[in-house]
């Protein structure tokens, strides 16, 4: 998500550059990373973790808290499994939608919104719920043929290693 | 209807949908880019399509794709298509496609204003929601400004979730539209108790935001904060007011000496690593901010350390992170509670976690000192060599100099050992970094002199073997060096052992490859060395061939730079050559040179400081941008004369112009042009004289020459052979200080006399051996850098002007001024209502009168309420009384009072919002222009009262809100003059009400209920109106199902959604809870302004009681006058005069007797009620302007003299220009 006003080259610019940063590390050092001058200045760090494949990656500014952030990444990810039943990186490729719209319940232009794993999760649902109901009838046939188009799903290999890395970098240099 | 639904979805059903093309791009990785494009194309087409589940679609297919990185800038508009959905669901995708793709220079985002506002007063809280979010990602100036008053008004909402996402958007708000702070601060203030976790946490966090960038006008905030981190457990709320007085102590010392006790405890009790942390960081920030003098303050230093010190031994990487980084933190000012974990932080240098590496390098720097710089050194260059990756190779190099150069090399003991440690550096292989060192190598060479025979030592042996050093790459950054050992070598020759060899070395062919300007230094040092060798042979007649040899090297070998590329190199060496080749003529003549060529280069170099050149004054009188001569004002041909010839003096094939001209330049006159500029520079005061004796003028001190300088201790070795190894300096130097110790007794005292001289340093007595018992090696003069004598105090640096949160430094304790407590908005809605909060309460019943209370409309009202009174008599007999003493009472005064102003003022506000008109009641009867605002008070009160009496039902009153601005109050005086009208001071109670964007306010009440309804208009286009009404609930009741509905006349419309009938009611998107208010706002167009309209309407709901409900209704009527069509716009009055003159306006006057108040309180007046701005304003006479929301000119003049005033008004419009006069002196009529 991105806040603050880039082209789309800087960002993925960027993104490369977070994702050759962060990948190349070791399993077993800091999370924080200083930031380069891509990111706005050494007053912005990159804060992330590493889940199997995925890496989850914050960009924030002095005003929050290191170990916040990590927790705040933790509960992203524990309300991620919530919501997608059990979250492997293939619900993330597929449904960066619903990805972004959980995402928007925990962090808003750059600041965070909401910490309480429970509410967010009522939050989402409640709109989930919305979702469906509005699709009412109209929606079945489309769901129908998703279902059947979903139907060769498992044939993809489940756990690839996706080099791109941009799908998950919820990028909030908070302000600026 | 259904059917063609489904036929649609089925059609669309074989649309890629966003799996598909997720799936598509990860099946076609070979050739993705022409994948992509065809999926573009397709999207394309599925924007073309008018099902909007098919754009959807698209759209969030594009969002994907400009995830992925392509421009997707073009399907902008489809984009607010789709947020424009009804559905929740596509809205959604519109809102995140929104706030992934659009920026400030997004043009169509200026189309959604009216959008967000709709989806903001929604009655779903997911579409207010989701367009929060959104708005968040891309909100712009002008979005922040229209709606601001939107936002602030969902800050009060019923809904938590609505509210923490409305106060935290604030900050963006605040950020684009810094008015906005003041007005909006005291809600937010509110927020931060607001019983909702999240909208406290929000509230906190964007207090917190503001406060990190201006401290200093959060303090009053203190103590609320302190009482929140006593009393909250969220522990992110916790850090966050924590890092908050992080940032205020150092403001505040005494709220420092408060928070040390707290956060001690916090510290000791937490659990959580986070919290604790964040502590420990405030708690190092207050003791920063505390100049001593606390009496446990070393105890809270330790009981930080030590917590880090746990933090830096866990063997979580972060926490061992943030500790160090903390710790960096007391070093600034606590460096010896810091120092006694050294073991521990070298320990660190030794981690495999890079970051932790730098981190750890940060707390060396504050760590050395005299007695273990060396030790430290030699471990970080053992780090050196084992780098891996230059990034942190090279910051080991910048750490190394920095640690050794701070504080102008305050703990070298050793300057040898320090020289032989940066050519260690030099072996680094692309570091880029050369620069530094070369730049060190100067400032020890020079400043230090005892230390130059030495450096030039090692310079020769650098030179000598250049090879290694360039390498194979040009860019190797290390040559740079080069530069610093060329000209150490040649300023300093005289140190040298044998000058031709390093002479030698500096004519190498190779040299020729290294940068341009490092070349130049090579070739004017080996001038110099070419002089040093001159002077060492002659007169000793043996010697005179070694003389000419050299002559000779330098003949041969400098043609190679005459010919170099770089102009600098060429011109020099070709000068040299030059001089060179007169020289050995002279000395074939057996005619001795030496001297004079040394004296060529005579004189020392003193180090200047780095801003010398900054700080001298320019002198009174000095123009520095006016020509010292006029330029030639010559033909162009003369021009391009000299500029071939300037060519043909440095193109290579025509070098031989050159010598003729050179070796015309004897040597003699050489040194006379010399002696002259000398001279000339002495006389000059504005040039930094490099002779020692001119030196005096500038320094307090003495010259260079007079400095002592301390006799080189010679039990260390002068010469290290080869490259020196500055572990030998270790030892050297351990075993140095060790004799030292032992000598030191027996010299103490001729030590002491030899200091003294010195007046350097002061040994203290025996005892252990303290920093100050190390003496250094040579007692290093450093030569402190020069100034100009007048040089200025140094300019502070200034701050990034372009910091937008500059722009939110505003003083928030200041009260608000009445002017300010609306929110400023846009010129086209200047009315503003403002309802202060007292005046809120006040309101009253709900009378659903309608503006204009014809004595009819009113009774109708008053039976409808009779009957629905009778139901809850009781209830209402309470109500009423309280209403009575609240509401009808202070109404009545205030009309009476404020008088004047009030009621005419209600009526421009209205009609400010233009639609909005909907006065119920008395506060809408004011604004009527026709209506006769004093008839509707009286009745209004009579009403209510008549309603009350009767049965006590519930009345519905309408509360005048503000409409009154209370001219009174405000100094009208100078808003009115700078020709912008301002409507602040003269309306200051209003603004308040601005805050909820109100205008004109009815109060819709039923029974039990009371809802107060705020109209504000806003005119956003020609057409439309909008009129926002604010419903207060003031009963004891829930209301419910509220349904909003007015007959439309042919000119103006309620706009209702599509599909509605146009009989059909708008539902008012909340429920409205006992004791709350809300806002909704409704829409109308608008086809003819030229006439006021009034238009009936109703408000049904539901008033549930714990044991029943009841369906109950209020009817009201909408008043807009002409006046509510007009926007405040500024004119200029070149402008003005213009319009004036083109002759298209129709004029019309008015005469207005009997006005007796000041002739500024009048004009504040007219442009507050009626819209207008003041152009411009001479002694009792003002030109005003005002422009319709249909774009018609009106242009007043008015005067007043003896309590007349006459205003002669034109327009294009005579219709609306009447009309408009007649409000006016209806406005006045009521004063």
């Amino acid at each position: 998500m991105w806040t603050l006003e880039r082209n789309e080259d800087t960002e993925q610019q960027i993104i490369r550059e977070t994702f050759h940063l962060v990948s190349k590390r070791d399993e077993n050092v800091c999370n924080f990373l200083e930031g380069g001058m891509l990111i706005g200045g050494s007053e912005n760090r990159l804060i992330y973790r590493h889940y199997a494949t995925l890496y989850f990656v914050f960009c924030v500014d002095s005003s929050e808290s290191e170990l916040g952030i990590l927790d705040l990444i933790q509960v992203f990810v524990e309300t991620l499994d919530k919501c997608f039943e059990n979250v492997c990186e293939l619900d993330l490729i597929f449904h960066v939608d619903k990805v972004h719209n959980i995402l928007a319940e925990m962090v808003m232009g750059g600041m965070v919104l909401e910490t309480n794993m429970n509410e967010i999760i009522i939050q989402v649902d409640a709109q989930n719920k919305m979702e469906k109901s509005e699709a009412g009838i109209a929606g079945a046939p489309a769901r129908a043929v998703s279902a059947v188009k979903n139907m060769n799903l498992p044939e993809m290999p489940r756990n690839i290693n996706i080099g791109d890395i941009s799908i998950k970098v919820p990028n909030l240099p908070s302000f600026k | 209807m259904a059917l063609k639904i489904v036929k649609g979805s089925i059609d669309r059903m074989f649309d890629k949908n966003l799996q598909d093309l997720v799936r598509g791009i990860r099946n076609h990785k070979e050739d993705e880019a022409k994948y992509i494009s065809t999926c573009i194309d397709e999207i394309k087409q599925e924007l073309k399509q008018d099902n909007i589940a098919v754009k959807a679609n698209a759209v969030c297919k594009l969002t994907y794709l400009q995830m992925l990185g392509y421009d997707v800038s073009w399907a902008a508009f489809n984009i607010v298509e789709v947020m424009s959905s009804s559905k929740f669901t596509y809205k959604r995708i519109g809102y995140l496609a929104a706030s992934q793709c659009f920026h400030e220079s997004t043009d169509v985002i200026m189309l959604t204003t009216n959008q967000i506002r709709k989806d903001l007063s929604s009655p779903n809280q997911y579409d207010t929601g989701v367009a929060l979010t959104g708005l968040s990602c891309f909100v712009t100036p002008d979005l922040a400004r229209d709606l601001a008053n939107d936002i602030m008004t969902l800050m009060s909402h019923t809904k938590p979730y609505i509210r923490k996402k409305a106060v935290l958007i604030m900050y963006k708000v605040f950020l684009k539209y810094p008015e906005s702070l003041r007005p909006a601060f005291p809600r937010l203030k509110e927020k931060l108790e607001d019983p909702d976790p999240g909208v406290q946490s929000a509230a906190v966090n964007v207090i917190c935001e503001l406060a990190r960038r201006n401290p200093k006008n959060y303090l009053s905030l203190a103590p609320l904060f302190f009482k929140l981190m006593t009393s909250s457990t969220n522990n992110w709320v916790l850090i966050k007011i924590i890092k908050l007085f992080g940032a205020l102590t150092p403001l505040e010392p005494r709220l420092g000496k408060k928070l040390i006790e707290p956060l001690t405890n916090l510290i000791h009790s937490t659990s959580a690593m986070s919290l604790l942390y964040e502590c420990v960081n405030t708690v190092i920030a207050v003791l920063i901010s505390l100049s001593s003098g606390m009496p446990n303050h070393s105890a809270s230093i330790q009981l930080c350390v030590q917590k880090l010190r746990i933090l830096i031994e866990d063997s979580d990487q972060n926490l061992k992170y943030l500790g160090l980084l903390a710790m960096s933190k007391i070093l600034k000012t606590h460096p010896k509670s810091v120092q006694s974990h050294k073991d521990l932080i070298l320990q660190c240098l030794d981690d495999k976690d890079e970051s932790i590496r730098l981190r750890a390098l940060d707390l060396l720097y504050g760590m050395v000192s005299k007695k273990n710089l060396m030790e430290i050194v030699k471990k970080l260059m053992l780090h050196v060599d084992k780098a891996e990756g230059t990034t942190y190779r090279d910051e080991l190099l910048t750490k190394i100099i920095d640690i050794c150069s701070q504080s102008n090399y305050q703990y070298i003991t050793n300057f040898e050992w320090y020289i032989s440690i940066l050519v260690e550096l030099t072996r680094l292989e692309g570091t880029r970094h050369g620069h530094l060192i070369a730049s060190q190598m100067l400032d020890v060479a020079i400043r230090v002199k005892a230390i130059r025979a030495f450096a030039v030592a090692q310079m020769a042996t650098l030179l000598d073997n250049a090879h290694l050093l360039t390498g194979n790459t040009q860019r190797n950054g290390i040559c740079e060096v080069l530069y610093a050992a060329a000209w150490i070598c040649g300023e300093f020759s005289e140190h040298l052992e044998e000058p031709m060899v390093t002479l030698e070395a500096m004519l190498r062919p190779k040299v020729a490859t290294l940068p341009g300007h490092i070349q130049a230094v090579y070739v004017q040092n080996a001038a110099k060395l070419f002089a040093t060798v001159l002077r060492g042979h002659e007169g000793v007649p043996a010697d005179s061939m070694v003389a000419q040899e050299t002559s000779q090297l330098l003949i041969d070998r400098l043609p190679l730079f005459v010919q170099s590329s770089n102009l600098e190199v060429q011109e020099r060496a070709s000068c040299i050559l030059q001089l060179v080749k007169y020289i050995q003529k002279l000395q074939q003549k057996d005619v001795e040179v030496a001297e004079e060529v040394t004296a060529l280069f005579a004189g020392e170099l003193n180090p200047v400081a780095p801003k010398a050149q900054k700080k001298v004054p320019v002198p009174e009188g000095l123009d520095l941008d006016v020509w010292i001569n006029e330029p030639p004002s010559g033909s162009e041909s003369e021009d391009e004369g000299r500029k071939s010839k300037g060519k043909a003096v440095f193109a290579k094939e025509e070098s031989r112009h050159t010598k003729p001209r050179y070796t015309e330049v004897d040597e003699k006159e050489l040194a006379k042009r010399r002696e002259v500029r000398k001279a000339e520079q002495a006389n000059n005061p504005f040039y930094i004289k490099a002779s020692p004796s001119s030196q005096k003028v500038y320094q307090d001190g003495v010259g260079v020459e007079h400095i002592p300088v301390v006799q080189i201790d010679l039990s260390v070795p002068l010469k290290v052979p080869g490259m020196p190894m500055s572990d030998q300096y270790v030892k050297l130097e351990e075993e140095r200080r060790e004799r030292n110790k032992a000598d030191k007794k027996k010299k103490k005292d001729k030590k002491k006399r030899e200091k003294g001289e010195k007046g350097r340093r002061r040994r203290g007595d025996s005892g252990p051996e303290s920093e100050e018992d190390i003496t250094p090696a040579h007692m290093v003069d450093i030569v402190t850098e020069e100034m100009p004598e007048n040089a200025l105090p140094s300019d502070d640096d200034d701050k990034d002007p372009n910091d937008p949160h500059k722009a939110l430094n505003i003083d928030l304790d200041k009260p608000l001024a009445d002017s300010e407590k609306k929110l400023p908005v846009r010129s086209h809605r200047p009315d503003e209502v403002l309802k202060s909060p007292m005046e809120d309460r006040q309101v009253v019943e709900v009378v659903p009168e309608p503006k204009k209370k014809t004595g009819k409309e009113k009774k109708e009202k008053k039976d409808r309420k009779k009957s629905k009174e009778k139901k809850k008599k009781h209830k209402q007999e309470e109500e009423e009384d309280l209403m009575g003493a609240g509401s009808e009472e202070p109404v009545q005064p205030e009309e009476t009072k404020e008088v004047a102003a009030p009621p005419p003022a209600s009526t421009p506000e209205a009609a400010a919002a233009p639609a909005s008109t909907p006065r119920t009641a008395s506060g809408m009867a004011a604004v009527a222009p026709d209506s006769e605002p004093e008839e509707a008070k009286d009745t209004e009160p009579e009403e209510t009262k008549s309603s009350t009496h009767k049965k006590k039902k519930q009345k519905k009153e309408k509360k005048k809100k503000k409409h009154h601005h209370n001219h009174s109050d405000g100094a009208g005086d100078e808003s009115v003059q700078n020709g912008t009208v301002e409507e602040e001071e003269p309306l200051p109670p209003m603004s308040n009400y601005a805050l909820l964007a109100e205008n004109s306010y009815i109060k819709m009440m039923k029974q039990d209920a009371d809802k107060v309804c705020d109209i504000q208009g806003n005119l956003q286009d020609g057409s439309q109106v909008v009129v926002s009404v604010i419903f207060e609930n003031k009963c004891d009741s829930f209301i419910k199902s509220m349904e909003f509905n007015v007959l439309d006349s042919l000119n103006s419309k309620l706009q209702r959604p599509d599909g509605a009938g146009p009989h059909d009611g708008l539902i008012v998107p909340f429920q409205l809870p006992p004791g709350i208010s809300n806002e909704a706002r409704f829409i109308f167009s608008v086809q003819n302004i030229v006439m006021p309209q009034k238009l009936k309407g109703t408000l049904t709901f539901i008033v549930k009681t714990d044991d029943s409900s009841t369906h109950e209704k209020l009817d009201f009527k909408l008043h807009f006058t002409c006046t509510s069509y007009l926007i405040t716009t500024p004119c200029y009055s070149d402008a003005y005069s213009k319009l004036l003159e083109s002759g298209d306006l129709k004029g019309c006057s008015l005469k207005l007797e009997g006005v007796n108040q000041p002739f500024h309180h009048l004009l504040a007046r007219i442009c507050f009620h009626h819209h207008f701005s003041v152009v411009e304003r001479i002694d009792s006479c003002a030109s005003m302007y005002s422009r319709s929301i249909q774009g018609h000119h009106m242009c007043l003049l008015v005067k007043t003299a003896d309590q007349t005033v006459s205003i002669d008004a034109k327009c294009d419009e005579p219709g609306l220009l009447g009309n408009v006069l007649d409000e006016i002196k209806l406005t006045f009529s009521q004063c």
